[in-house]
Parts: structure tokens; C-alpha cells; sequence
């Protein structure tokens, strides 16, 4: 209390400054440093009678018992906020902080006021700021933990990690974008503490797809075919395109550049005014096309870094001509994209001005209408444009003119360190490093693609790398991006001889089976009408060539139908459920046998009878411990027969883990779309429904099961689930539809497999 | 029968590409069966009646088609009231008057009907009507010529080999840049300026011929797309509605064809 009566009673010269200070009413001495400076700054933007508002406002936040600092913030970072998004965001905001302050969030009331201006400057109006403000408050109160539901007794860890991302997040996305992006959080890490704090700093990997997906502007993932297209038809050109990530690096912008691994372009272009985003895309790969087509490679060895610059830029504008001459419609977007230096603008008695002098160069090359009167300027467009007019010239003869216009242009303030950056940066072109030849090694030369031996020792793959997918979550109607990660390996193997005994144990079986088999062969009978000659009379056409001739006209002689029996064209893959409980045994005593004996069973008749048939058929199985980890085991590929290294596969068949079923129904789904068949079948063999140790929400996986099996049947996949779970017909038919068979007697599995094959063929 | 309905009466305009002319009237003059090959609108058909008139030769068509059958291309006999009469068809009538038989993209026919033309395409040059139970000689002056393109057909769907083996062939393709330019020019009338963008334009199309086109833009189309821009169409409009989408439905081609379109005619 001495502190406060202290300050209170500072004295101020200027009347109105005093009064100011008293209607603040506040006893932090360190408000009372600041307090002139933030004043000056205020009274900029705040009008006279919205002051006291203000005062009022900083006061009532000083009182909140959450020290100094908030305080601070407020009166430091509230005028930018007001020249942002105007004087009426003032209610809402203290509405907000006062919200965070009865909850137990108050702590977050800083880094909310912190990044207050920074967001602002980004919304730039006072409707955006509210809803910004709705889905903080959102955040807040269902991040909030409480015990026993009353109250909300914990504060939400995630929020105040959300504020000091907020700019960043704005600075990608719209308020749409971050509210889906904030939604994901909460959805998913509400019961995680430590992961939310993760997901809000962006530093979990999924924050980051899902920031990534809700980007606005043209994303390379959503183009990528149409560019390729693009490389391929218009320019004959076709290469690699690998996207760089934009959203992550402040501080050195990446620019796009290629070499022998591929064309490097951004993942995401917003429109720049009138060019669309996929516009831009096209501008940089022509861009990058042209100097493939018609640069070559110089030695930069003898050349000035200024040189060297100059050069680029003339050489630039030279495959930008010939890529207008070709396609004169280019020119429109080169010109929107390229920036306009305003002549002038730089001073070069006290700033370097070699960027802004070239690039008026790099429009006037390519823009007829500049309009720059600079005289050295003009000759120059008049040599360039000389060089160009009988041909394509070439790099060398653009360099020698680029080392002439140095020369003649070069001043001293070119050295100076300050540089002026403005309307310089020409987006659309890459770094130009394929330009170079170094005969020696230099300091500036960076070695991108130069292998890091230490790196690739360690990084020895073992197995193949995961593919990942996604996973449909039913409660957004939305997919986690690339969730589940599908590790691929080639299944153990073990004794085949352990197979031959298990068929001749089933030997009368087999045989029941072969003869349906025989019975099954020739199929598909296709009747061919309008036959002159034929199998039987078609009476439909017959009868309407009587009629025809009854009435006078020429009857069709073609009333005559044959039969032609089509060839068997059906491709199959069998995915076999691994998990931890195949181990229970059905019946008992001495011929109790496991879950897992009869599958492997099952697996080998039916692998026999389909061997038999000429189907090709893949037999996979497939376990998982968390999202991290779906094991997916190639038992046979479709190509390999039914022999002993297959067999060998099948004898090593065992079984642990969970059953995440829907990465490894899209897994097997995209081998068996690569099939060219007229039917294409996918057989599952489960004992249970999907299940994983990492999701506590049973309906979770069904729903993603369910959207895995409709996502094949869009790619003409049927999918056939037989299921060993008694208690099936709970969720089963809600995942496949009506495309499933429950199987009570467990016993008869080797014998209803290979059936129900064949009845789904017939 | 009247010869003179089947000639073609007026030159129809045709730009060779290469010393083709002279090759088919070689093989005319020996009467040796002729095969024309190429992807759609290239010119085939075009080249056939263009050489039909100058050989001054009557020319008959068959367009092939999967339900035909052998009698539709040998003839039938037909019920009247009272009694039957035999109809020749177009090959029989060809044989008859000493025609140029031609059977379009005859790989559309099943390969059954496509064994009748047999006996004509070898040295016997008969033509057996079981039905009628005639054999009938070919005209001095016949000669049969056959059409297909070997690129956008099933696998099911190639000549057998023991009907390739009676023909003797030329290989069609879309014209060279510079001589497609002119013969749009001649035969639309449009400034050779507009017609090379429009080859640009079929160029792009034909560079993604495989990577979601199966057959490129032909020379037909483009003469479509001309014949709408001296019409008074806007040329992009034409572009679009000629060039593009009759060949596809695939939203990232129709952007990428649209784009140089507009970064063509500007």
C-alpha cells in the first residue's frame, strides 16, 4: 500500500495529464513510467472523450489482482488495437477478459492482451475481432477441466499457448480456418494435457497438417495433377515436383528453385489481385521451364556478386520475352505479378539503390508501357531488345550486355549497407542457382544436395517407410490427416509342411470343394442377339419381324440369338485379422482348436480352391498397436502361386496386438484398385469388431471402417466382411452394409471360407 | 445399276503430307487392297475420296459397326409378297460396278463379318454369295480400302492377323505445325496467323495424348474451331467449345487446355 499512495500522489505539469493519472487511479509505479510515453501515443488515436473509456477500461484490469503486467500490456497495446479495428472493440474485449478472469484461465489474461494488437492488425475490423473472441471463449470453457462437473476447477492448458500462436495462425489462415484448426484441438486433445499445450504451440505434427489443410490460397496438393498437366502440355517439359513448406520459415523466405531432384516450388500460392493462385504456379514453372530450354550455365567465378546480379536479372527478362513469344497471354500474368518500382523512390545519396534500379530494369525489359524516362535505362531496353529481335540470343550475350550495363551504371552508393528492398522482390522467379558454374569452391556456394555422411549412415532403412492415412472422424465429418501410419512387411515364415498336413486333413472337404469347382468353371454365359444365324429363335425380334412383314415393310432377317461364355475376371484379397484374439480356443477337450488354427486353415483351403479357379489373390494380414504402428504382412502377392513359400507364410500366421481395421481395409484397397479386373473383391476375415488401445470411443473406428468400406466401393472394390464374432450383428452391418456373413459355429471356418468365396462368385 | 451416283463429284480439298498420292495410285493401278491407319479426324477418309476423284473411280462407303453382319456387307435376299428378292450390298455392288470399296474403322465390325472380304483381297478377287450361289469376279476396277485407328481401341479389338496380311498400308498422323497451319488456312479461309495459334493450341492437346486424353485434338476439330472464328465466334469461345470439350470431361485437362488458350489468343 506505501507503493500505491506513493505514485498516486505524482505530480504531472500539464493539467490534462493530471487528470488522466487520476482517473487511472492506480498505484503501480511502473505504470507510472510508462505512463507519459503511452499517453502521447494514445492521444494519436484516441479521440478526447473515448480516453476516459480507455482509462477506465486500463484501470479496471490493473484491479483484477493479476499484478502489473496485464495492466502494462493494456495501456501499451490498446491504441494499436483501436487504429486496427476502431474504438468499438473495447466492450468485447473486456467482456472477454472478464470472462477469463471468473474462470481459472485468469493467468491467460496477459498473453491475451499481448498478442491483442498482433491479431488485430490482422483482422483489421471490429466483426472479425468478435469472432476471433468466440472461438477464444470457446476455447476457454471447453479446454477447462473440472472435477466432478461442477465447477470449472482447472485452467485450460492450451490457451494461453494459443495466444502466442495466434498471429502466426492468422497470418496463413482466415477466422473460418483457425476455428476448424482450433476445433481439431479441442476434439482431440480436450483429455491431454500436455498434447493440447503441444497442439496450440504448434509443435505436434497433426497441428501442423491440419493448419496446412486449412490454408486459404491455392494448395500444391490440390493442384499437383493439374501442373503436371501443364509441365507436360504446354511446355513438353516433365519433372519432379517437390513443394517446399511456406508456412514456417519467418525469417528467409524460401523461393522456388530447381535442380536434379525436381522442380521446388511453395505449397501454397495465395492470389495476388487479379492472378489466381494456380496462375502463379504456372508463372513460376514457365519461369523455371525457360531457363531450362534456353539457358546454359556460366562461369561466375570472375564475376562480382553485383555482376552476377545483374546478369540474373537480364537473363531473367530474356526467358520471360521468349516464353511471351510463345505464349503471348503469359505476359499479362508476368506483368501483374512483377512489381512497379516508382521511379524516384529510392535515394542513392544515402541508400544502396542497385535492387530498386535493376528492377525498373526487369520491368522496363519486359513491360513496353513502362514509362520510365531514365535515359541509361532506355538504352539499355533498346540493346536488349536488339539482341532479341533476330533470335533467342543466348546467356552469354544477355551476360555481356548485363557487365556493359554495370559498368555504365554503377555507383558508389551501392555499397552502402542500407539497401532499399522496396517493390524489388520479383516473387515468381527462382534463385537462379543452376546459372552458376563455380570452378572453385567459394564461400557463398551452399552445397544443398551435398549428402551429410553421417546422416546417411544413420538413416538405413530397415523394412519399407510407412505410408500414412487418413482416418474419418465422425464426429466433425471430417478426416484427421495422414493418422494412422501402415508399416508394410513380408510375413515370417515358417514349416509348409504344416499346410500339406492341414489339407490332408481336410481331404474330403477338398474334395466336395473341387467338384464345385469343376461345376464353376465355365461361367458367365452372354447372350448375343440379332443373330442371322444363331442358337435359338430371339422371339422378341422374331415377333417383330412378323409383324413387320404382315404389315408390307421389310422384316429384320437377324431374329436369331447365341450364347458366348465369358472369361473369368474377378481379382481378390484376402485380409486376415491378426490380433490379440485369435488366441482363444473354440470347443473343448482334445480337439479344442484356437481361432488362430482354423483361420490358417480357412486361409490354406481357400488359397487352394482359388489356385485352382486361376482368380488372382492376395492374402494379407494385419495387426496394430496405436495409430503409430499398423502392421500390414504380405502373405501372397498376386502374381505368386500357391507354393511353398507362400504356404511357409501362412504356417508362420500368429497373432497380438488390436485391430485397427480401417487404414488396413484402405491399404489393401489401394493395391487391389492397381488391378485391372472386372470385379474386384476384398474379403475380410475378422474376429471382432475394430478396436486399438489408443481410442477409448468405441464407435470411433466403426465409423472409420464404415467410411474406409465406402471409400472402396467409390473405387469399385467390393468389400466382404465374414465375421467369428458371435456378437457381430451389433455393428456389423452397420460397417459393410449388407455385405457380411456371421459365422456362430467357428468349427466350420475352413469350410465356409472357401463356400462363401464361391458363392459370391457364382 | 448407275455408276455415275457413287462418283465423287467435286475435288475435295486435300494437302498431301507426303508422297502418299503417288503411292495408292502405284497400288491402285496394281489393285493391291490398301489399309489406311491413324488416330480420328487426321485425314484418312478425306485422303480416300480425294484420291477417288482423281482416279475418277465411283467410291463406296460402309461405316462399320458391331451389330453388322456379313450380310449386310455381301447382300440378302429380301420377303416381298410374293416370293423373294436378292439386294446386293455395298462390297457385292462395289465388285459389280468396279468401285472403290471403303470400310470405315472396319476394326468396329466383329472379326467374323471381317473374313468375307477374304477371297476379294487376294489374287482370286471373287466375291462367293452362298445364299445366291453365285461367285462373283471383281470388276477389273475394284479395289477395297479398309480404315482403322490403332490407338484408341480395346485390346479385344485388333484385325486378325490373317486379315492385316492382305492389305498394304499407310501410316496417318496429325500434320506437321506448319503444313496443319496451311491447310487450315486453305481449307476455312482463316489468316494463317489465327490457324497457327490454333495448331498451338492442338499441340498442348496432343502432348497429354495417354496422360488423360485418349486421342489428341485432330485436324477436324480444328477445322471446327476455325470454321466458328470466320463465323464471327470469339476465338476462345470457339477454342473452348471445339478443342476442348468435346475431347474431355476432366476438370485439371479442361484447365490446363483453358489456360493455353488464354495464354494464346490474347
Amino acid at each position: 500500500m506505501m507503493a500505491s499512495s506513493d505514485s498516486a500522489l505524482k505530480e504531472y505539469q500539464h493539467p490534462l495529464m493530471q487528470q488522466y493519472w487520476t482517473r487511472l487511479d492506480t498505484g503501480f509505479p511502473q505504470v507510472g513510467e510508462i505512463f507519459e510515453e503511452a499517453m502521447a501515443e494514445a492521444l494519436l488515436v484516441i479521440d478526447r472523450p473515448d480516453l476516459d473509456a480507455y482509462l477506465d477500461a486500463a484501470s479496471l484490469i490493473g484491479k483484477l489482482g493479476r499484478g502489473v503486467e496485464p495492466m502494462l500490456v493494456f495501456i501499451e497495446e490498446w491504441p494499436s488495437v483501436v487504429d486496427a479495428v476502431g474504438k468499438e472493440a473495447l466492450t468485447p474485449v473486456l467482456d472477454c477478459v472478464k470472462a477469463m478472469q471468473k474462470s481459472p484461465n485468469g493467468k491467460a489474461i496477459t498473453p491475451f492482451l499481448q498478442t491483442l494488437a498482433a491479431v488485430s492488425r490482422r483482422l483489421q475490423s471490429a466483426a472479425q475481432l468478435q469472432h476471433y473472441l468466440d472461438i477464444t471463449l470457446d476455447l476457454m470453457r471447453r479446454t477447462s477441466g473440472s472435477i466432478h462437473g461442477h465447477h470449472t476447477t482447472f485452467p485450460s492448458p492450451g490457451l494461453p499457448f494459443f495466444f502466442e500462436q495466434a498471429p502466426r495462425v492468422l497470418d496463413l489462415l482466415a477466422v473460418g480456418g483457425m476455428r476448424n484448426w482450433v476445433e481439431y484441438g479441442i476434439r482431440n486433445y480436450n483429455h491431454h494435457p500436455e498434447r493440447q499445450e503441444e497442439y496450440f504451440a504448434l509443435k505436434l505434427a497433426d497441428s501442423r497438417a491440419v493448419l496446412q489443410r486449412e490454408r486459404r490460397g491455392t494448395l500444391f496438393a490440390d493442384v499437383e495433377r493439374q501442373l503436371d498437366l501443364y509441365l507436360r502440355a504446354v511446355w513438353q517439359d516433365g519433372d519432379q515436383l517437390v513443394p517446399y513448406s511456406t508456412a514456417f520459415d519467418e525469417l528467409r523466405k524460401p523461393i522456388p528453385y530447381y535442380d536434379k531432384l525436381g522442380l521446388r516450388i511453395p505449397d501454397v500460392f495465395e492470389d495476388a489481385g487479379q492472378i489466381s493462385g494456380i496462375d502463379r504456379y504456372r508463372a513460376v514453372l514457365a519461369h523455371m521451364v525457360g531457363h531450362r530450354r534456353w539457358g546454359t550455365a556460366q562461369i561466375a567465378d570472375n564475376w562480382s556478386p553485383f555482376q552476377r546480379m545483374a546478369v540474373e536479372f537480364f537473363e531473367d527478362c530474356r526467358i520471360e520475352t521468349l516464353l511471351c513469344r510463345e505464349y503471348p497471354g503469359l505476359r499479362r500474368i508476368f506483368l501483374a505479378l512483377h512489381p512497379k518500382p516508382v521511379e524516384g523512390a529510392c535515394n542513392p545519396e544515402t541508400t544502396s539503390c542497385l535492387r530498386h534500379r535493376l528492377a525498373m530494369l526487369s520491368r522496363a525489359l519486359i513491360d513496353p508501357d513502362h514509362g520510365y524516362g531514365d535515359a541509361d535505362l532506355n538504352h539499355f531496353v533498346g540493346r536488349f531488345h536488339a539482341l532479341l529481335e533476330a533470335g533467342s540470343s543466348n546467356t552469354t550475350e544477355i551476360a555481356n550486355l548485363a557487365l556493359s550495363y554495370v559498368a555504365k551504371t554503377r555507383r558508389q552508393s551501392d555499397q552502402l549497407a542500407t539497401v532499399y528492398f522496396d517493390d524489388t522482390v520479383i516473387e515468381y522467379r527462382d534463385d537462379n542457382r543452376h546459372m552458376w558454374k563455380f570452378i572453385e569452391d567459394s564461400d557463398d556456394e551452399e552445397f544443398f544436395d551435398e549428402p551429410d555422411k553421417k546422416l546417411a549412415k544413420e538413416s538405413e532403412v530397415i523394412g519399407l517407410p510407412p505410408r500414412h492415412y487418413p482416418e474419418w472422424d465422425y464426429n466433425t465429418k471430417t478426416y484427421r490427416p495422414d493418422w494412422a501410419s501402415v508399416y508394410e512387411a513380408l510375413h515370417p515364415s515358417g514349416n509348409p509342411a504344416d499346410i500339406d498336413k492341414l489339407l490332408l486333413k481336410h481331404a474330403a472337404l477338398a474334395k466336395q470343394l473341387k467338384r464345385l469347382l469343376d461345376l464353376l468353371k465355365p461361367q458367365d454365359k452372354v447372350r448375343i442377339r440379332y443373330q442371322e444365324e444363331g442358337s435359338e429363335l430371339d422371339l422378341d425380334v422374331a415377333l417383330r419381324a412378323l409383324i413387320d412383314f404382315k404389315g408390307g415393310a421389310t422384316p429384320d432377317p437377324r431374329i436369331n440369338m447365341s450364347h458366348r461364355t465369358d472369361g473369368r475376371n474377378i481379382a481378390v484379397m484376402l485380409l486376415v485379422d491378426q490380433s490379440q484374439s485369435l488366441h482363444q480356443k473354440v470347443g473343448a477337450g482334445e480337439t479344442a482348436q484356437s481361432i488362430l488354427e482354423l483361420s490358417q486353415e480357412a486361409v490354406s483351403l481357400l488359397a487352394w480352391a482359388i489356385d485352382r479357379l486361376g482368380d488372382p489373390l492376395a492374402i494379407a494380414g494385419f495387426h496394430s498397436n496405436t495409430r503409430h504402428e499398423v502392421r500390414y504382412q504380405h502373405i501372397k502377392g498376386f502374381s505368386e502361386r500357391w507354393d511353398d513359400t507362400v504356404k511357409a507364410r501362412v504356417a508362420a500366421m500368429d497373432a497380438g496386438y488390436s485391430t485397427r481395421m480401417g487404414a488396413a481395409l484402405r491399404h489393401a484397397g489401394h493395391y487391389l484398385a492397381a488391378r485391372k479386373a472386372d470385379k474386384r473383391i476384398l474379403l475380410v476375415l475378422t474376429d471382432g469388431e475394430p478396436a486399438d488401445i489408443d481410442v477409448t470411443d468405441p464407435e470411433h473406428l466403426r465409423a472409420d471402417t464404415k467410411k474406409a468400406v465406402e471409400e472402396l466401393d467409390t473405387k469399385g472394390i467390393t468389400t466382404f466382411c465374414l465375421s467369428l464374432d458371435p456378437k457381430a450383428d451389433e455393428y456389423v452391418r452397420e460397417i459393410f452394409g449388407n455385405r457380411f456373413r456371421v459365422l456362430d459355429r467357428i468349427e466350420r471356418l475352413p469350410e465356409q471360407l472357401p463356400m462363401l468365396y464361391l458363392a459370391l462368385t457364382k | 445399276m448407275d455408276k455415275t451416283q457413287y462418283l465423287v463429284k467435286q475435288e475435295p480439298f486435300y494437302q498431301a503430307q507426303g508422297k502418299e498420292v503417288a503411292l495408292y495410285e502405284a497400288a491402285y493401278a496394281a489393285k493391291l487392297p490398301v489399309m489406311v491407319k491413324g488416330p480420328t479426324g487426321c485425314g484418312k477418309s478425306r485422303f480416300v475420296e480425294y484420291m477417288a476423284w482423281k482416279l475418277q473411280k465411283p467410291l463406296i462407303t460402309v461405316a462399320c459397326n458391331e451389330d453388322m453382319t456379313a450380310s449386310d456387307l455381301v447382300g440378302r435376299y429380301l420377303l416381298e409378297a410374293n416370293g423373294t428378292r436378292w439386294l446386293d450390298g455395298p462390297l457385292t455392288t462395289a465388285a459389280r460396278i468396279g468401285a472403290i470399296c471403303y470400310l470405315d474403322e472396319i476394326v468396329e465390325a466383329r472379326q467374323d463379318t471381317t473374313v468375307v472380304i477374304h477371297p476379294l483381297t487376294d489374287h482370286r478377287r471373287v466375291l462367293p454369295l452362298d445364299k445366291k450361289g453365285e461367285l462373283l469376279d471383281a470388276h477389273p476396277d475394284f479395289q477395297l480400302v479398309i480404315s482403322y485407328n490403332p490407338g484408341y481401341q480395346s485390346l479385344m479389338k485388333d484385325l486378325k492377323q490373317s486379315t492385316k496380311q492382305r492389305f498394304t498400308a499407310f501410316d496417318f498422323d496429325y500434320p506437321a505445325p506448319d503444313l496443319e497451319t496451311s491447310i487450315l488456312a486453305k481449307e476455312t479461309g482463316l489468316p494463317e496467323g489465327t490457324a497457327a495459334k490454333l495448331v498451338k493450341i492442338a499441340q498442348v492437346g496432343r502432348n497429354l495424348k495417354g496422360h488423360g486424353l485418349d486421342e489428341g485434338i485432330s485436324t477436324r476439330l480444328l477445322v471446327y474451331a476455325a470454321t466458328l472464328i470466320k463465323r464471327g465466334v470469339d476465338a476462345q469461345d470457339a477454342c473452348r467449345m471445339a478443342l476442348v470439350r468435346p475431347i474431355t470431361d476432366d476438370p485439371d485437362i479442361r484447365a490446363t487446355l483453358d489456360h493455353a488458350i488464354d495464354t494464346t489468343f490474347i
